[in-house]
C-alpha cells in the first residue's frame, strides 16, 4: 500500500504553492522490489517443528537483501553454529535481521553487501554452493572482520532466542503462566537415584 | 505516601533500594525516623516481571554507560558491562538467586589467618562474627532463609540431583539444597515457590525474597517513607564543617532536585556508591568525599567465580525449578594445602537457552559448540563462588573521557586476577568437572565469570582510618553523617554470597544510625 503524501499546508502565511510535494518513498512497484528477495524452504519431517507447525513450508521475505544474499547469511550462519537438529527456517530468521539492519543503516548493508561478495570471492564463486570444508575456511579467514562480528554477534539472539529454537532444544520457555514446574516434572529424571531427605527434603504442597 | 519537603533536613536520605538500602530504609522506619529513599530504577512487581531473559534483562540491568579495564576477561568479552546488577526498586535483590550463607568466624580476620599475601590488601575486619551473630539470626528471620527458624529446605529439582548423584560418588559430605531465602511453605504473607526456573528474572510468585516486596511496603506502612522512584542521585554536598547536607538528584524527568538531609547513607551497590563520593569533591574533599585515605573505590572485589556446564547421556533440563537450590560446602573452609588461601562454595546453576548461548564460552564458535547446544536439555551446570584477594589496583574510578546522561564522568572497573584467584578458580574448575564426570558426564566445560554479580568492597570498613573508609557500622571515618550502606563496606569478601551479610549489617546500622541520632551525636 502506498502511503498519500503532501498536501498543502492550511496556514495563510505559508508561501507554498500547494502543489504535492515529490516524495523519496520507493512508490513504483519496481523500485519497492528491487533489492529484495524471498528465502523458502521445507521443515524436514523428523523435527520436532514438523509436528507443531501448521505447515511444512516456510517462507521469510526480504526488503533489501536479494535471495542469493540472504541465502550467503543463512550458510554463513549454519557455518558459525552448526546444528544436527536446527532448522533452516530458523537460520533465515538470521537472514531477515541482519537485512532489517541493513534497511535502517546504510553503513550496515555496505558492511552486509561487501561481506557476502567477499565470501563469495574466496569461495571461488558461490559461497552458497561450496561444499561445508570450504564454507568453514572462508569464514575461519574472516575471523574478527567487522562483518564477521556483525554476523556472529546477530546469530546469539537470532538463532536461539525464538520460540522455534526452545521447541529444537527442548526448552520450555516462560513458565509462570503454566505454573512453573513443581508439577511439571521439575524433580522428573529417573537414570539417577532421589537424594535423601535431609539433602532434599519433600515439596510443600 | 508522605512526601516530605526538599528542605526537610531531619530526613534520613537512604541512595539505593536494595539490600543494604531498602532494608535500612525500613528498619529506621520502623523505628520512627523520617526515610527519604531514593532509587534511580523504576518501579517493578512480580506481575511485571518477564519470564524471558533478554526481555527481562532490559527491564532490570543497570545499563548506564560503564567502562572497563585490567587482565580480566570480562574486559574483553564485556567491556561495557562490567557487572550483573540491578537499576530498579529492590535493586539487585530482585535479580539474585537468593543463597543466604553466613561468613566463617575467620572470614572476618582475613589478615591474621591467611598472612601476609604478596599483591593482595589484606585486612582484617573491624568486627567479628560473634558481634554480628543476633543481626544474622533477626536476618534469616527477615528473610525466611531455609534450613533456619525452622523453615524446611527446598525440594531439589534435575540439576540438584546430578550435582548430588556426582558429589557423594566423589566423597563430598555436604550437599544439600542449601540455605535459601526462598519460601518452601507459604510464610510472611507470600506464598511458596513454584519452581520457575526464572528466579534470576524477577520472581513471579514472590517466594523469593526481596526488599521490592517486602521491606518497602512494611516501610510504607509506617507512614515514615517517602520512597521516590527514577530518582537518581549525581551528588552529595557538604558545609562549610564538612558535614553532609543533603543531595542532588535527578528526577523522573531529569529535572535537578535538591533534597535535604540530616543523614546520608549511601547504598548504590559497590561501583556507583564510590562512584558518588568521587563525583561530590569540592574544594574541601578534592579527592572526593570520606577519601583521606585515598581507598575510596580501591579493593573491588567480585568473588572467584567460574561454572561448570556438563552434558550427559539422557536428559536434564536444569532449567526446571530454582536455579540455584544446591550446594556443596565441603570446599568452603580454608584449606591452604590445596593451593590458595580462602575457600570457595559450589551451588547449582542453570542458564535459559538464550544466556547458555551468549555465556557458556564468550565469542565461541563451530562444530563443538553447536554439538554443546544440541546437547542443551542434557546439561546440568554449577556455579563456584570463592574468596578473592583484595588489591589496591583494582578499583572504581571516574572515566573523564566517557560522559553519561546528565554529562558526569562514568565509573571505569579495573581488575586484575590475583596468582591466588587463578589457583583457586583452576582447582574449583577441576572439581566441579570431577563432580560431574562422576555422575556420568560425556563433557564437561569450563565457562569463565560472567559480568560480576557480587561486587564488594570499595569503601570498606576498617579500624584505622588510614586502611579504610567507613568504620564498623559502616559510618565513614570522616565524615560522622555519612553512611556506607552496601556491599562495599566489605573489608574482604569471603566465599559467601554476600546478600545475607549485607542485610545483616544494615539491622545493626540503622540501631546504630537511630541511637546516635538519639543522643543527638548526628
Amino acid at each position: 500500500m502506498i502511503p498519500i503524501i503532501g498536501t498543502a499546508p492550511e496556514s495563510g502565511t505559508c508561501s507554498e504553492p500547494g502543489a504535492v510535494r515529490k516524495s523519496d518513498l520507493p512508490l513504483t512497484r519496481r523500485e519497492f522490489l528491487r533489492g529484495s528477495g524471498v528465502l523458502t524452504g521445507t521443515l524436514a519431517a523428523s523435527s520436532v517443528l514438523a509436528t507443531l507447525a501448521p505447515s511444512h513450508t516456510w517462507a521469510v521475505e526480504l526488503g533489501t537483501l536479494s535471495q542469493a544474499e540472504g541465502d550467503a547469511l543463512m550458510k554463513m550462519g549454519r557455518t558459525l553454529y552448526p546444528s544436527a537438529k536446527l532448522q533452516d527456517a530458523v537460520y533465515a530468521l538470521l537472514a531477515k535481521d541482519l537485512d532489517a539492519d541493513a534497511a535502517k543503516s546504510p553503513d550496515t548493508l555496505k558492511t552486509l553487501r561487501d561481506g557476502i561478495a567477499e565470501l563469495d570471492k574466496s569461495a571461488g564463486g558461490s559461497f552458497a554452493n561450496a561444499s561445508a570444508a570450504k564454507q568453514l575456511e572462508v569464514v575461519k579467514a574472516m575471523d574478527g572482520t567487522p562483518f564477521f562480528n556483525a554476523v556472529r554477534g546477530k546469530c546469539i539472539t537470532s538463532l536461539y532466542n525464538n520460540e522455534m529454537a526452545f521447541a529444537t532444544f527442548g526448552y520450555e520457555g516462560a513458565a509462570y503462566d503454566k505454573g512453573g514446574y513443581i508439577m511439571r516434572g521439575f524433580q522428573d529424571i529417573k537414570w539417577l537415584p532421589d537424594p535423601p531427605k535431609s539433602a532434599s527434603p519433600p515439596t510443600g504442597r | 505516601m508522605p512526601s516530605f519537603d526538599m528542605n526537610d533536613n531531619s530526613v534520613v536520605v537512604v541512595i539505593g533500594s536494595g539490600a543494604g538500602g531498602g532494608t535500612l530504609a525500613n528498619e529506621l522506619c520502623q523505628k520512627g525516623v523520617k526515610v527519604v529513599l531514593l532509587e534511580a530504577g523504576a518501579r517493578q512487581s512480580s506481575a511485571t516481571f518477564i519470564n524471558d531473559e533478554w526481555a527481562s534483562f532490559s527491564q532490570l540491568a543497570w545499563l548506564d554507560t560503564r567502562t572497563t579495564s585490567g587482565n580480566w576477561r570480562v574486559a574483553k568479552d564485556f567491556s561495557g558491562l562490567p557487572a550483573w546488577i540491578c537499576k530498579t526498586v529492590g535493586g539487585t535483590t530482585t535479580h539474585w538467586a537468593g543463597a543466604s550463607l553466613r561468613f566463617h568466624p575467620y572470614e572476618f580476620k582475613a589478615r591474621t589467618t591467611y598472612g601476609e599475601i604478596k599483591g593482595a590488601n589484606l585486612l582484617d575486619w573491624p568486627l567479628t562474627l560473634k558481634e554480628l551473630e543476633p543481626y544474622y539470626a533477626r536476618a534469616e528471620d527477615k528473610m525466611g532463609v531455609t534450613r533456619t527458624h525452622g523453615i524446611p529446605g527446598l525440594p531439589g529439582n534435575n540439576n540438584f540431583k546430578v550435582m548430588y548423584a556426582g558429589a557423594t560418588k566423589l566423597g563430598y559430605k555436604e550437599c544439600h539444597t542449601g540455605r535459601m531465602a526462598i519460601n518452601s511453605r507459604p510464610r510472611a504473607g507470600r506464598g511458596s515457590c513454584l519452581q520457575l526456573g526464572f528466579c534470576f528474572q524477577g520472581c513471579k510468585s514472590g517466594a523469593k525474597w526481596s526488599t521490592l516486596y517486602t521491606e518497602i511496603p512494611k516501610a510504607e506502612a509506617t507512614g515514615k517513607l517517602d520512597l521516590r522512584p527514577q530518582s537518581h542521585v549525581v551528588k552529595i554536598e557538604h558545609n562549610d564543617a564538612g558535614k553532609v547536607t543533603g543531595v542532588v538528584y535527578r528526577d523522573s524527568k531529569g529535572a535537578e532536585q535538591r533534597q535535604k538531609a540530616r543523614v546520608v547513607c549511601v547504598a548504590g551497590n559497590s561501583i556507583e556508591t564510590p562512584r558518588l563520593l568521587l563525583l561530590s569533591a569540592s574544594s574541601k574533599y578534592p579527592d572526593g568525599l570520606a577519601n583521606s585515605s585515598g581507598q575510596v573505590g580501591r579493593n573491588y572485589m567480585r568473588h572467584m567465580t567460574g561454572s561448570v556446564y556438563a552434558v550427559f547421556k539422557q536428559e536434564v533440563h536444569m532449567y526446571r525449578g530454582t536455579t540455584m537450590a544446591g550446594i556443596i560446602l565441603d570446599e568452603g573452609p580454608n584449606n591452604p594445602k590445596r593451593g590458595f588461601v580462602g575457600g570457595y562454595e559450589m551451588e547449582t546453576l542453570s542458564l535459559g537457552l538464550p544466556f547458555m548461548v551468549a555465556f557458556l564460552n564468550p565469542g565461541e564458535w563451530g562444530a563443538d559448540f553447536g554439538w554443546a547446544i544440541d546437547n542443551y536439555a542434557n546439561m546440568a551446570g554449577m556455579w563456584l563462588v570463592g574468596e578473592d584477594m583484595p588489591r589496591e589496583t583494582n578499583r572504581v574510578t571516574l572515566n573523564t573521557s566517557v560522559k553519561d546522561q546528565w554529562g558526569n564522568p562514568v565509573p571505569n572497573v579495573h581488575f586484575d586476577d590475583h596468582d591466588n584467584d587463578i589457583a583457586m578458580r583452576n582447582h574449583a574448575y577441576k572439581q566441579g568437572e570431577a563432580v560431574y564426570q562422576a555422575a556420568g558426564a560425556v563433557k564437561t566445560y569450563r565457562t569463565p565469570p560472567y559480568p560480576s554479580t557480587h561486587n564488594l568492597g570499595t569503601c570498606r570498613m576498617s579500624t584505622k582510618p588510614g586502611d579504610g573508609v567507613c568504620n564498623k557500622y559502616g559510618q565513614t571515618h570522616d565524615i560522622k553523617n555519612l553512611f556506607i550502606s552496601d556491599g562495599s563496606q566489605f573489608t574482604t569478601g569471603g566465599a559467601e554470597n554476600p546478600t545475607l551479610t549485607i542485610v545483616t549489617l544494615a539491622i545493626r546500622q540503622a540501631e546504630y544510625i537511630s541511637g546516635q541520632m538519639s543522643k543527638r551525636a548526628i
